[in-house]
């Protein structure tokens, strides 16, 4: 395939003056809340997962800010520890399930058809029910909260038996809302394959895509593949707790280590799922605010594929204590070391295309420069953890925590602030107030540095985590960690006033909102109007 | 899809046709998650990898001693929740060289008051010696029944074989007492019992 230059396509683009707002051939919408509920426009569905998804980071947040407060000092202080155990469980799947992956979801609803020039996404209706399962699936998971025995206290990662025979008795509940938001994922997913598929304008290749379609794409082939394996373990698990089977249960001839293997199966993937569309978002804006095209386009595309291919075949490395025999210790250990080698060629690519570039710092590039470090120190830490030999002293302390906070937290969370940046003109028509994303900025960087950092230490030095107290020596790593995990959550509420000031007004964005943005996205009006691209654009690459 | 209508026919066939293999893709994954089930259990069995030994009785193999080593054989057993079950064994480890076999007797007590329905489940470690521990005679092949307050003496008849790996000079054997199924229907409806009716 000859590499063609995916940036810069200059667009003729004979509808969109015409295509501005109020389509006459539409029925006018519904008003108030009917117009949300029944939506079928990409814009707003993007939109509603963009607020679901910033309301579960509320909660998620507040759910890690009890247990960072309990752990402010050595004791049990605020919450028992039947309650803490549910409140790090809820964080966890809430952040995972309720927040990274609809905004990833959301993005891609607001921006693949802009980026490929598509009317909609393929299917609209879908698209809408994807959505509000959303909100069903997480409102019952919230619910177990309050139900008799608690909600789930067994981990994110669900280990058989403690979701099974030693669950509470809300685990069928929660058991329900994992399948439904697996389902919202799994047709979220459909359409966006379908769309890039298929409603690409007319001249455009795979490979002529802005990168934060192409890593969405492999993405959504990754939860086709993996949901229906959570889906499966789920199930599995229900049986086993409701209708007698012995899927986990050593006693019935099953055996717990086969759950193990089946969530990472879907779980190694499922990290992947939220850090892939993060790449595609910092490969579109260090380009342009380095006002350089992207340095090794294809490269970027086999790197993304390579992970995505190899990230099936490392799921053991989460699982080297539980007794694999050393061949598979020493294959797993391998194939994850691997995996350094693609990403080490895309931290090159976003290092190679600021090279000589020049750089300007707007509120998206902080947050895309801090992506590229802080993801970084996620990796490396990642490759100590992959040293089989080494694992079994780090597995289950604060530096597994640590690591994949690092690649969560200013890795996926701070690509979409930055994606949210860079796009808020686009979707608002004004640009972001630079003073108050500034602040949030700093404050966010330094809230989250001093959060997970110290974190690396109490880990090395023995703290396991999941526990509501803890030995004394570890006591001033904690109270750094709380000090910061609270000064990283009230940094946030400042995005949330930014965002509500950006919506009611500010600076006005021209239809190219930053000097250097060259995608198709750009070439429609700020705000975009509800309906673009209903004639498809002349898509003409640049060499051409 | 109204905000279709205006995009040509040939896309719309395009995007069905890849709904269609994309939900053929889900069905084939969801499936494939099932399959992953035995999958385990035969990968688990030729490789002896989870410990499990053989559910029913293997033939002895009458090949000669190698008396050039000793290995240990250590027994372990262990209780669980929800059987109130004893269950002891008359040493705690044996000597002995590859290719010989011995007998151990394990002693089941129920202090209960009710009859009740266990089983032992048996795990080897390390892993890969699992294929070469050969059981002759076991009690955990069948579920065991024991009145209230019964004590049932069973034995083990086992085998090393010779090509028992180099480096395994200590093997350890741990039984696991268990409910057996119509006990733990008891046990899940006390568990339950209490929270709300869940049916």
């Amino acid at each position: 395939m000859a590499p063609k230059l995916p940036l810069h396509h200059p667009v003729e683009q004979s509808s969109t003056a015409s295509a501005g707002g109020q389509a006459s051939a539409h029925a006018a919408p519904p008003r108030g809340l009917m117009r949300w509920l029944l939506t079928t426009n990409h814009k707003e569905i993007g939109s509603l997962y963009l607020i679901f998804s910033l309301t579960m980071f509320f909660i998620g947040g507040v759910f890690a800010l009890v247990v960072r407060a309990e752990l402010f000092q050595p004791g049990l202080q605020l919450v028992v520890p039947e309650f803490f155990n549910q409140m790090t469980t809820m964080h966890g799947l809430i952040m995972v399930f309720g927040a990274i992956m609809p905004a990833f979801v959301g993005l891609a609803n607001w921006m693949v058809p802009l980026q490929i020039g598509a009317p909609d996404m393929a299917l609209p209706r879908l698209n809408n029910f994807s959505f509000w399962l959303l909100p069903v699936a997480f409102t019952l998971l919230l619910s177990t909260l309050l139900m008799p025995g608690g909600g789930p206290n067994f981990g994110w990662t669900f280990y058989a038996p403690l979701s099974t025979t030693y669950a509470p008795p809300s685990t069928t509940f929660f058991i329900l809302s994992l399948h439904i938001a697996g389902i919202s994922s799994i047709l979220g997913a459909i359409n966006i394959i379908a769309t890039i598929l298929n409603l690409r304008a007319p001249g455009m290749r795979l490979m002529d895509m802005p990168l934060f379609c192409w890593t969405w794409l492999i993405t959504a082939f990754l939860l086709i593949a993996v949901m229906p394996v959570l889906a499966g373990a789920v199930t599995m698990m229900l049986m086993d707790i409701n209708f007698g089977t012995s899927f986990f249960n050593a006693a019935g001839g099953g055996d717990p280590v086969l759950f193990q293997h089946l969530f990472w199966f879907f779980g190694h993937p499922e990290v992947y799922i939220m850090i892939l569309p993060a790449f595609g978002i910092v490969s579109a804006i260090i380009p342009t605010f380095s006002r350089k095209r992207l340095f090794g386009y294809a490269s970027m595309v086999y790197a993304t594929a390579a992970i995505a291919i190899l990230s099936f075949l490392v799921w053991a490395h989460h699982m080297f204590t539980v007794g694999l025999p050393l061949a598979a210790e020493l294959f797993f250990m391998y194939t994850t070391m691997l995996i350094a080698v693609p990403t080490g060629v895309k931290v090159f690519n976003w290092i190679a295309t600021m090279f000589r570039g020049s750089i300007s710092f707007e509120p998206p590039m902080l947050f895309a420069l801090a992506f590229v470090v802080q993801f970084t120190i996620g990796g490396f830490s990642g490759l100590m953890l992959a040293i089989s030999p080494a694992d079994f002293q780090y597995h289950d302390t604060y530096f597994v925590v640590a690591h994949f906070h690092y690649v969560l937290v200013p890795g996926a969370l701070f690509a979409i602030l930055a994606a949210a940046y860079y796009w808020l003109p686009k979707w608002t028509g004004h640009y972001p107030n630079v003073k108050l994303a500034q602040w949030h900025f700093w404050l966010s960087v330094i809230g989250v540095n001093l959060t997970f950092f110290p974190m690396h230490f109490s880990g090395l030095a023995g703290m396991p985590r999941r526990i509501p107290d803890y030995a004394l020596q570890f006591a001033d790593f904690n109270l750094a960690s709380s000090l910061g995990a609270f000064m990283f959550g009230a940094s946030q509420l400042l995005f949330v006033l930014l965002i509500i000031k950006c919506v009611r007004g500010g600076e006005k964005a021209p239809a190219k909102a930053w000097e250097g943005a060259e995608d198709l996205e750009w070439s429609v009006p700020s705000p975009a109007p509800l309906h673009t691209f209903e004639h498809p654009p002349t898509f003409r690459r640049e060499d051409e | 899809m109204p905000e279709n209508h205006a995009s040509p026919n040939a896309s719309r066939r395009g995007v069905r046709r890849t709904v269609a293999k994309t939900l053929f893709a889900l069905a084939g994954m969801f499936a494939f998650a099932f399959a992953l089930v035995p999958l385990y259990d035969v990968f688990c069995e030729v490789t002896g990898l989870n410990g499990k030994t053989s559910g029913s009785a293997q033939a002895i193999v009458h090949e000669e001693v190698d008396a050039s080593r000793m290995v240990t054989v250590q027994f372990i057993t262990r209780g669980s929740a929800g059987l109130p079950w004893n269950l002891d064994v008359e040493t705690r480890q044996v000597r002995l060289h590859p290719g010989q076999s011995a007998e151990v007797d394990f002693t089941f007590h129920n202090p209960a008051e009710t009859a009740l329905w266990g089983r032992a489940v048996p795990s080897v470690s390390p892993a890969e010696a699992t294929p070469h521990l050969r059981k002759l005679a076991c009690f955990c092949f069948q579920e065991q029944r024991l009145e209230a307050g019964e004590r049932l003496e069973l034995p083990l008849v086992f085998q090393l074989a010779r090509d028992l790996p180099e480096d395994v000079n200590t093997l350890t054997l741990v039984y696991t007492l268990y409910p057996v199924t119509r006990d733990e229907a008891v046990l899940q409806a006390r568990v339950t019992a209490g929270k709300g009716d869940e049916a």
